[in-house]
């Protein structure tokens, strides 16, 4: 009775269901797949297909434009790195701070103030930042990029690890401070080890959004700097190759994994 | 001012507010040394506060407490040589048994194979040795509530506090536990501080008892003097079931007050501090210490029906309606059935009391 009752009501059995999922997943995923498939095409072209074949990833690789396309992924990535480890540190004092810090004044604003950046478009940011760097006369090349990447990264390592906080209760710092543990202990051996899932989800999404990031990098890169997505951008105005789309599938992947770690690392709560 | 070296505890004039709210209004007690003391009450009535200033975790924002004759009130919990075994346990879910065991002594400063030996013996203590690898998840509640045991008493703590670790368990497993916890008590001779709401545990385990409500002490003593010979309404009411009632003193003669309430009936009992001539007020009997007869005993019989009797395993419980009083709960043990009498529903009969039965309150 209960299960037919149940089904019944069960979302599935809507009209449309199934054709309204089918209709989002192909809007989804209908140009990844298209990306991905065609960067293995062995034609010039972008559109015909000629048989399977790697020509576009050697091209990558070894082909006139391979020079730019590696300088501008060891920026990205070491753009990524610096950026999502320093403003994961920052978060997680910041959660620390905000979560661990009973009540004060201001709370409520400091966690609207962290978080709003999600909310500004990213061309206010990106143009605020310029004309930050231009007033203090700052010189633009990778190190306006990093620090720009760090301070958009922050609110994106905030939420994880603020969400992951809230889970774990103080008792577990009143139990380690009971058993004759300092405050850097308790937060050092306990608070952290219990974090590491929000701490390493944070960390993993503050290195995608920088590694993805066009808008802000190319405001606020200097002359003759790229990072991939700039690299790939201004390929792409000289006329589009299929050499772009085995970069995209390349960088598709490196999300895909990140994205992979980043579910197993939640999965694995230590809490319990 | 040093405090009193006998006393494990001394709680001096300790007052607790936050913002407008009073949880605790000015308490004195003293707790002695190798004594399992429990404080008793209510949710809200400040236990769980007075126990969260001894551990270290709340300031106190007026009064002392001293630790053996130390004035602690000032130092962080971790400065503090008493360990807590908290409500929920606080087991660290990233650590071992062995090493949630190890953590108070390696943060103490043993090396790490000293505090690994001694954890280990505390689990050979609660019988847990050979889940000394496992995580706390694998455990069940049972378990994870000894090792939070052996994990609060692995440092010699000078005192141990509870709060309410048994609340989780199941019936039978409390039971369990209340006596086990009072034999680590009696082996170890460490001081127990143990919070809880639930008299019938605190009467189990206690040497003494501190019964408080609203934030302030009712009663401090042994558990017979505190369910035999209860101060107020509070505690009469809280510990055990009694039945209360509302009588006048006439007049007091040689430590005897002869009381009457509604009816013309008449009861006398022990006088009480306090307690003049002409005042109104409450008297409690237990209802184990009435008994029913067909005719009048004594003086202070009282006339009434039987209205329900209620089978409750070990006792039978009776209903009465009595004459011009409030009903009255009788209790008779099932093995004293054969001297005492079961009515049937409807049954007119009296209801007689023990000497000494009845007690009267200060309100």
């Amino acid at each position: 009775m209960a299960t037919s009752k149940s089904a019944k009501f069960d979302i599935k059995t809507y009209g449309g269901f199934k054709a309204i999922t089918m209709l989002c997943l192909l809007v989804l995923y209908a140009p990844l797949v298209v990306v991905t498939i065609y960067s293995f095409n062995a034609s010039v072209s972008l559109t015909n297909w000629e048989g399977i074949s790697l020509r576009w990833y050697v091209d990558v690789f070894t082909g006139p434009e391979s020079e730019k396309f590696k300088i501008a992924a060891l920026n990205s990535f070491v753009i990524a790195i610096i950026a999502a480890t320093v403003s994961t540190m920052i978060a997680t004092l910041a959660a620390t701070a905000m979560i661990r810090g009973g009540k004060f004044k201001l709370r409520t604003v400091s966690f609207g103030l962290i978080s709003l950046p999600l909310m500004v478009p990213e061309i206010v940011t990106a143009v605020a930042t310029l004309i930050f760097f231009n007033s203090i006369g700052f010189d633009r090349g990778l190190m306006t990029i990093i620090l720009a990447h760090t301070a958009f990264c922050i609110p994106f390592a905030y939420l994880p690890i603020s969400a992951r906080m809230q889970g774990v209760e103080d008792t577990y710092e009143q139990a380690a401070l009971d058993l004759y543990a300092t405050k850097r202990q308790a937060f050092t051996k306990i608070l952290v080890p219990l974090m590491m899932p929000g701490i390493i989800s944070g960390f993993i999404l503050a290195f995608i959004v920088s590694l993805d990031d066009f808008i802000i990098t190319n405001f606020v890169k200097g002359a003759g700097v790229e990072t991939l997505p700039t690299a790939i951008f201004g390929s792409v105005k000289q006329g589009m190759k299929p050499n772009i789309m085995a970069i995209s599938t390349m960088l598709l992947g490196v999300s895909v994994l990140m994205v992979t770690i980043s579910y197993f690392v939640s999965k694995s709560d230590n809490t319990k | 001012m040093s405090g009193n070296d006998t006393n494990a505890i001394e709680v001096r004039d300790a007052v607790k507010r936050y913002g407008d709210f009073t949880a605790l209004k000015q308490i004195s007690l003293s707790i002695r040394d190798n004594e399992f003391f429990t404080l008793l009450g209510p949710s809200g009535c400040g236990k769980t506060t007075l126990l969260r200033m001894i551990a270290g975790f709340e300031d106190v924002t007026e009064g002392e407490i001293f630790l053996y004759g130390d004035e602690i009130e000032n130092l962080p919990p971790n400065k503090r040589p008493v360990n807590t075994v908290f409500q929920n346990y606080a087991l660290f879910p990233h650590l071992t048994i062995l090493d949630n065991v190890a953590f108070g002594l390696e943060m103490r400063g043993s090396s790490k194979s000293e505090a690994r030996a001694r954890a280990g013996e505390m689990l050979e203590l609660v019988q847990l040795s050979q889940f000394a690898a496992r995580k706390p998840s694998q455990l069940s509640g049972g378990q994870q509530q000894r090792v939070a045991l052996a994990r609060a008493l692995a440092p010699r703590p000078k005192v141990l506090l509870l709060d309410e670790p048994l609340s989780a368990l199941d019936l039978k497993l409390r039971k369990a536990m209340q006596l086990e916890l009072k034999h680590l008590q009696r082996e170890t001779g460490i001081t127990f501080i143990f919070v809880t709401h639930d008299q019938e545990e605190a009467l189990t385990m206690s040497d003494r008892i501190a019964v408080m409500s609203a934030g302030e002490l009712q009663q401090l003593g042994a558990p017979t003097d505190i369910y035999e010979r209860p101060r107020n309404m509070f505690v009469a009411d809280f510990i055990g079931e009694t039945n209360l009632l509302e009588v006048s003193v006439d007049k007091i003669e040689s430590g005897r007050a002869v009381c009457h309430l509604g009816g013309g009936h008449e009861l006398t009992c022990d006088a009480v501090d306090g307690i003049g001539v002409g005042s109104k007020v409450h008297m409690s009997i237990r209802p184990e210490r009435l008994y029913m007869s067909n005719e009048p005993e004594k003086d202070g019989s009282l006339h009434g029906r039987v209205k329900e009797n209620i089978f409750i395993g070990t006792d039978i419980s009776t209903i009465v309606e009595l004459d011009d009083a409030p009903d009255f709960v009788v209790r008779t043990s099932n093995s004293d059935r054969g001297n005492k009498r079961i009515f049937e529903p409807g049954t007119d009969m009296f209801v007689n009391m023990e000497k000494g039965a009845a007690r009267l309150l200060i309100d």
